[in-house]
């Protein structure tokens, strides 16, 4: 009884030592993320609500909680939230059916062949090694009037004579598409490659075809790297500026980081450019929360 | 539900995987609703063989036939055909129920969840139905993996050593259950194994496999009685293998000559009867007396092999298991029930008896080491 009390009060002190230990072990990740993510944070929500006083200069504010910038906000940019929230989503989905494929044939397919499998997963990879300013700039030559892609699809009366498609909403999701699919591809390669091919024979076995084996097996037990894929992809996409900036126009593909670009350098509208951002963030937020819950726990196997 | 086996025939099917020959023209028949056990050593093919039935894997030459059908061409899951996998294979994303209805549905059966239940009950886990893989034991997942396989009624149900995971006890009763199922559903049972004891007590035939080739199929009393070679003497159960030369032969029965001793054999026993040949008996059916002193049961018939000295002595409880050498031909093991309070203690000088019926022959060149399993 006795000796009883006296291990677990030992155990006890170890595990508070163990603890502390652990504590210092994950404070510099901690202070990191305190002064890069959440001051930054605190300061773009407290900037959103800053006032301007009357007849001071342009850039000149001070603190206040003028929770108007972001009504005058809102009912200026919905729209372009929206086409935001919409290439995004359209880009992610692209992203899947173009990236899902590639990562089961390097996972699944060609398994036992490690040599392939590696360079395919060289190439996947290999965008990340050059700059992305270059890679989006090559998308304004590849979809370029002239270019091969349109004159092909021209003479295949694909696309009518004439058709443009620089500048276009298409060029824009294509570039965010092509800029995130490693991000898409990864996370679904990562999770196929430890699935156990036995499962798979598991579904031949029991009358399942190829196809009802991939339908009923294998996708949804890769789902938590669609999940992770998915993410990854939607969210950078939701807040592109690069992709909108070199292949878009003024008229219709403007999307979200662009006006937080234009507020905050051009109109030097700082508490509207906070106020943007801060929705921005709020939005990515709730749609992801949502999607996890939707999506995510089921599939944790 | 009307018993469903069907007749299994493989036709010389040889696998090979690169210039490695996994199964080399392996041909077997076993009949509709039998218990077939296929044993042999790890790495002899057994999986090898069960995949090519199930259709995962494909001959490189040779073909499959269930019922008359020939398969060899046809994919895993156009055969009828179920496998209870090594690894039991259940889809951990899935219910318990909805794995064992999984095969049901791809069939479109309109009751599958009913029969899936029923399933579940022969292997007493319907209490479990909602749960999933990982939440089940290791001889719960098997029994899983059994009802999903045997819910479908294959014609044939492959069995890849189902109950290697499990301890002792667990295993005797899955064996039990296993058996108790094969005679209810009338299936086809091919059921691999490595352990002789379970190949033996379960099936109604065995296949002794080694390196790719079946060695010797028959009943599992006659394999052990009789075995062909010396890798089935070894195998299954242990052997006393010694070279010995026909002297005499006069029709069906022999008469050896070894080590300044003689025995006689049955010509019907032995596998080569001329010449120098293998003469093999089992450990239970040698008796061990004392020097100079026939056993009470020693009459005509009987051989005696003196000049044996007692090495060692393990007790066992319900026997003793002795080593006795003997000068020329080396150790002898002998079994001997423990029907008295006294046996033998090491440097024994003891004599060895045995029944001449009981001996077999084997060829003169079999490798007398060949299937004795490293410890
Ligand atoms: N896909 C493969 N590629 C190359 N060699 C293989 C392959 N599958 C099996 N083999 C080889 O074929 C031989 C037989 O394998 P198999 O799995 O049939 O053995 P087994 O009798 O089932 O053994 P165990 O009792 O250990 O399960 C082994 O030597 C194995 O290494
Ligand atoms: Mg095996």
């Amino acid at each position: 009884m006795s000796t009883a009390v006296q291990t677990s009060a030992e155990e006890k002190r170890a595990w508070r030592l163990r603890g502390r230990m652990g504590m210092l072990l994950v404070l510099p990740g901690f202070l990191f993320i305190v002064v890069f993510f959440a001051i930054p944070v605190f300061s773009m929500l407290s900037m959103s609500l800053y006032t301007q006083p009357e007849g001071a200069a342009t850039g000149v504010f001070e603190p206040g909680l003028n929770f108007g910038t972001y009504s005058a906000m809102m009912s200026t940019y919905w729209d372009t939230f929206i086409r935001s929230f919409g290439f995004a989503l359209i880009a992610t989905v692209a992203a899947l059916i173009i990236g899902y494929p590639m990562a089961y044939l390097v996972a699944v397919r060609l398994r036992g062949r490690p040599l392939l499998q590696g360079l395919l997963l060289v190439v996947i990879i290999a965008p990340f090694f050059s700059s992305f300013i270059l890679r989006v700039q090559s998308w304004r030559f590849i979809l370029a009037d002239e270019g091969f892609v349109v004159s092909t699809l021209e003479t295949l009366s694909i696309l009518p004579e004439g058709t443009r498609l620089t500048a276009t909403p298409f060029a824009v999701v294509a570039g965010m598409t092509y800029l995130y699919l490693p991000l898409m591809t990864l996370p679904i390669y990562a999770n196929l490659e430890r699935m156990d091919s036995r499962l798979i024979e598991a579904g031949g076995d029991l009358y399942a075809s190829g196809s009802q084996t991939f339908m009923r097996v294998t996708l949804p037990l890769s789902m938590p790297g669609i999940m992770a894929g998915t993410l990854l992809t939607f969210i950078p996409a939701a807040g592109d500026y690069v992709n909108a900036v070199m292949l878009g126009n003024n008229v219709n593909t403007t999307m979200v980081g662009q006006v937080i670009d234009s507020r905050f350098f051009q109109s030097v509208d700082y508490p509207g450019a906070a106020a943007l951002s801060s929705v921005l963030m709020v939005i990515i937020l709730i749609v992801v929360m949502a999607y996890v819950r939707r999506f995510g726990t089921k599939e944790i196997v | 539900m009307a018993a469903s086996g069907k007749d299994l025939v493989l036709e010389g099917i040889t696998k090979r995987f690169g210039d490695y020959t996994a199964v080399d023209d392996l041909s077997l028949h076993v009949p509709a609703g039998r218990f077939f056990a296929l044993l042999g050593p790890s790495g002899c093919g057994k999986s090898t063989t069960l995949r090519m039935i199930a259709g995962l894997e494909h001959p490189t030459s040779g073909r499959v036939y269930i019922g008359d059908e020939d398969v060899t061409a046809t994919k895993a899951h156009q055969r009828e055909v179920n496998t209870v996998f090594q690894s039991y294979a259940l889809f951990p994303h899935l219910s318990i129920l909805e794995n064992v209805a999984f095969g049901l549905k791809r069939k479109k059966v309109p009751d599958a969840v009913e029969q899936a239940k029923a399933a579940l009950e022969l292997v007493e886990l319907a209490h479990l139905a909602q749960r999933k893989p990982a939440q089940l034991s290791g001889g719960q997942q098997q029994r899983v993996a059994l009802a999903r396989a045997v819910v479908n009624r294959p014609h044939v149900l492959l069995l890849d050593e189902p109950l290697g995971a499990l301890d002792m006890k667990l295993r005797r009763q899955m064996q039990t259950e296993l058996k108790t199922i094969q005679d209810e559903v009338g299936v086809t049972f091919i059921h691999v194994t490595h352990d002789q004891e379970e190949a033996m007590t379960m099936a109604d035939t065995v296949a002794v496999m080694n390196a790719g080739r079946i060695e010797q199929i028959g009943p599992p009393d006659e394999l052990y009685d009789l075995p062909a070679t010396a890798f089935v003497a070894n195998f299954l159960g242990k052997s006393n293998l010694f070279e010995a030369t026909v002297t005499e032969s006069n029709g069906d029965w022999l008469s050896l000559s070894f080590a300044g001793t003689t025995t006689g054999l049955a010509a019907s026993r032995a596998v080569q009867t001329t010449g120098t040949i293998v003469a093999g008996i089992r450990p239970e059916k040698i008796i061990a007396a004392p020097a100079g002193q026939p056993p009470a049961s020693a009459g005509s018939g009987w051989a005696k092999v003196p000049g044996g000295r007692v090495t060692s002595v393990s007790y066992t409880g319900v026997s003793t298991e002795y080593e006795i050498a003997v000068q020329g031909l080396g150790e002898f093991t002998v079994f001997a029930q423990n029907l008295h309070s006294t046996g033998f203690t090491e440097g024994d000088q003891v004599d060895l008896w045995w029944e001449e019926s009981n001996l077999f022959g084997l060829a003169g060149d079999a490798d007398t080491e060949a299937g004795i399993e490293e410890v």
